[in-house]
């Protein structure tokens, strides 16, 4: 391996990272404040998908207004869910809001193929994401480039949020202590909505980066990223949000590396068996207990 | 004197449950005889034995000792690759790997079909104590990643490259033995659920509902956790694997894509809809499903025209998107399913007769 080459490979694999860390901060937020596994979290990333071909392909929408609607879209769809799935269940064992979140990824996978059909539906390109740009000598796409750059900013900005503002200030406490924190008057439904809110506007992010260099988009196309995002969450400490986006970096560069040395087929696999022995040597993940930053 | 009722009980129960064997194997022998091979009755009958079998089994494991376990594919995927790989007539065999060509060690092992349904059985079990004895002490939602990680791993395992020779590979395997005559998937799937009801009879499974309600207390009852947990796990993937090996001798063919992450969720819907914890409310709901879905729902598929009027939404995929809001729906408002945790019982419909008969409470409580 060429150096050259190493550092190509060090670019898509902080890149493909840094979109799973998008992602994995939805999964980390929910579970911290819910204690649920969202796990329709990567069907939403795949509706998202689906509505920036709707905006741009059978509206032909510019990009800069179909990406807001993008945005503003998936947002909406993961509050919805919230109110419509999650909320009536709150009181009920996990069990039960677990099979709930199934659910809801078995509605939206078999929505998505009644209303976009199961055959792969071409993924519009935003002209100037994906022009190649050439520094030094590894030459990228543009979106290859500023995926980890915009995953930077969305996590400092966030990290503000929650450190610096009154909401965040709530969420903090909600995630520390359900029930205590309803008592001290925080309104535990704003806050969990907020929580899908900055969740699904990250993944509907994450989703327009994912899908602009890659040809097609189908209606599972959002379950195995999803998993691995969730394995990110999991290696990070679940509830940390900078953990989060440590394990979406990891994950995402030991994937690019693997496929570089020729066992593409088997980088899930190494992923899975990377969340098992986690789970077994340190089920806290990498910042689960020293920093208690949980949300 | 109240012996000899909960005796007369126990004989008139087992007098109806036979009964009701006979009667269902005469419906079946009607069923065989007078109608046509094709009539989708038998498709949706044996596909709704095999689904009842891995629906029971996945609730062994999910509703009985509450170990919410989303690895059923993988362990059946396991079951139907076994079965294939050692059921496929050797003389098929070069049709059937004619890309890559058959391992040697394999080429002229066959196994008749009662042996590559036991072999099903037994390797996923042993997977089963393999990947349990670490996965077990995982707590409840990361228990079901690490299932469903577990099921992902198999089915990318068994469609790789480095399989090909075993496994084919990508193609999938195909000409797997068909069933032997009408009735043996439900003869199969009829003393698999036997042997699991009678287990949740003894005091193993009285032990898993113990840890399904609380572990601690159940611990602190002297109940081994551990060890009642691996066994649950264990026996569920065996029975999960006999279900893969059915299916595959259901379809014919089968790919390392049938066994995706969908199918351990159609598997849930039916436990969920049946009750978690419910025997009997699975096996009904795997029929009730099957047969809805295959069969009595099929119209949502197909575009229709009343008349001048075009009725909206039918086109493919809708039958899915109805399930799947049915699903949503029980989940969210009938949490209990059909049966709940209970289990069909005579004693329940004899007293019922009785109080029609002679409008008397008859004495003698209800077992739950």
């Amino acid at each position: 391996m060429t150096s050259t080459s190493f550092l190509q490979y060090c670019l898509a694999g902080v890149s493909i990272g840094g979109i799973y860390a998008l992602i994995a901060i939805g999964y980390t937020m929910v579970y911290g404040i819910l204690r649920l596994i969202n796990f329709a979290h990567g069907d939403i990333f795949m509706m998202a998908a689906y509505f920036m071909i709707f905006a741009m392909v059978d509206f032909a929408l510019p990009w800069y207004v179909s990406i807001v609607l993008v945005l503003a879209a998936t947002v909406a769809l993961g509050v919805l869910i919230e109110k419509a799935a999650y909320k009536p269940l709150r009181s009920a064992p996990r069990m039960s809001i677990m099979i709930s979140a199934i659910g809801v990824s078995y509605l939206l996978q078999n929505l998505a193929t009644y209303l976009f059909s199961a055959l792969p539906k071409g993924y519009p390109s935003i002209a100037f994401l994906t022009k190649t740009i050439t520094i030094g000598s590894i030459s990228t796409s543009v979106v290859t480039f500023i995926t980890p750059i915009l995953t930077i900013v969305f996590v400092v900005l966030l990290m503000q949020l929650i450190n610096h503002t009154k909401i965040g200030m709530a969420m903090r406490a909600v995630s520390k202590d359900f029930e205590t924190s309803q008592l001290m008057g925080i309104k535990i439904n704003r806050v969990i909505s907020f929580t899908f809110v900055i969740g699904c506007f990250l993944a509907a992010v994450g989703s327009i980066l994912y899908f602009t260099p890659r040809p097609s988009v189908y209606p599972l196309a959002g379950s195995l990223p999803g998993l691995k995002c969730f394995i990110a969450a999991v290696f990070g400490g679940i509830g940390s949000i900078p953990g989060a986006v440590l394990g979406g970096f990891l994950i995402g560069l030991s994937e690019t590396f693997i496929k570089a040395a020729g066992y593409s087929e088997f980088s899930d696999v190494f992923t899975f068996i990377l969340l098992i022995v986690v789970l077994l040597f340190r089920p806290t993940g990498l910042f689960g207990e020293k920093i208690t930053e949980k949300v | 004197m109240r012996d000899m009722t909960e005796k007369k009980k126990t004989q008139a129960s087992i007098v109806l449950s036979l009964l009701a064997v006979v009667i269902a194997a005469l419906l079946l022998y009607c069923v065989n005889t007078y109608t046509k091979p094709t009539f989708m009755l038998r498709t949706v009958l044996q596909l709704g034995a095999i689904y009842a079998l891995v629906a029971v089994s996945m609730n062994l494991l999910n509703g009985f000792t509450g170990l919410f376990s989303l690895g059923q594919a993988g362990f059946m995927a396991v079951g139907a690759y076994t079965f294939a790989i050692f059921t496929i007539p050797v003389g098929s065999r070069s049709g059937v790997y004619y890309l890559y060509g058959v391992a040697d060690w394999l080429a002229n092992i066959q196994f008749p079909i009662w042996g590559g349904l036991l072999a099903a059985g037994l390797v996923a079990a042993v997977l089963a104590a393999l990947i349990g004895a670490p996965v077990l002490r995982l707590k409840s939602d990361y228990f079901a990643i690490a299932t469903l990680g577990f099921a992902e791993i198999v089915r990318i395992i068994v469609g790789s490259t480095p399989m090909n020779r075993v496994t084919n590979g990508s193609l999938g395997l195909k000409m797997i033995p068909k069933f032997p005559n009408f009735y043996f998937p439900f003869l199969i799937a009829g003393i698999c659920i036997l042997i699991i009801a009678l287990l949740l009879r003894s005091s193993y499974g009285r032990a898993f509902k113990a840890i399904r309600e609380d572990e601690i207390a159940a611990e602190a009852m002297g109940i081994n956790l551990a060890k009642h947990k691996q066994m649950s796990f264990i026996i569920s993937s065996f029975f999960a694997g006999i279900g893969g090996a059915l299916m595959g001798m259901f379809l014919g063919a089968i790919t390392s894509t049938t066994f995706n992450v969908t199918l351990t969720y159609n598997i849930l819907l039916i436990v969920v809809i049946g009750g978690m914890g419910s025997m009997t409310g699975s096996v009904l709901s795997a029929f009730l499903v099957i047969a809805a879905r295959e069969w009595w729902l099929r119209f949502l598929d197909q575009e229709m025209v009343i008349g001048t009027f075009h009725v909206p939404f039918l086109k493919t995929g809708f039958r899915m998107v109805v399930f799947s809001i049915i699903l949503m729906l029980v989940v969210l408002f009938f949490r209990r399913g059909i049966m709940g945790t209970k289990e069909f019982n005579w004693n329940f419909i004899l007293k019922r007769l009785d109080k029609k008969k002679d409008a008397k409470p008859s004495a003698g409580g209800e077992s739950a």
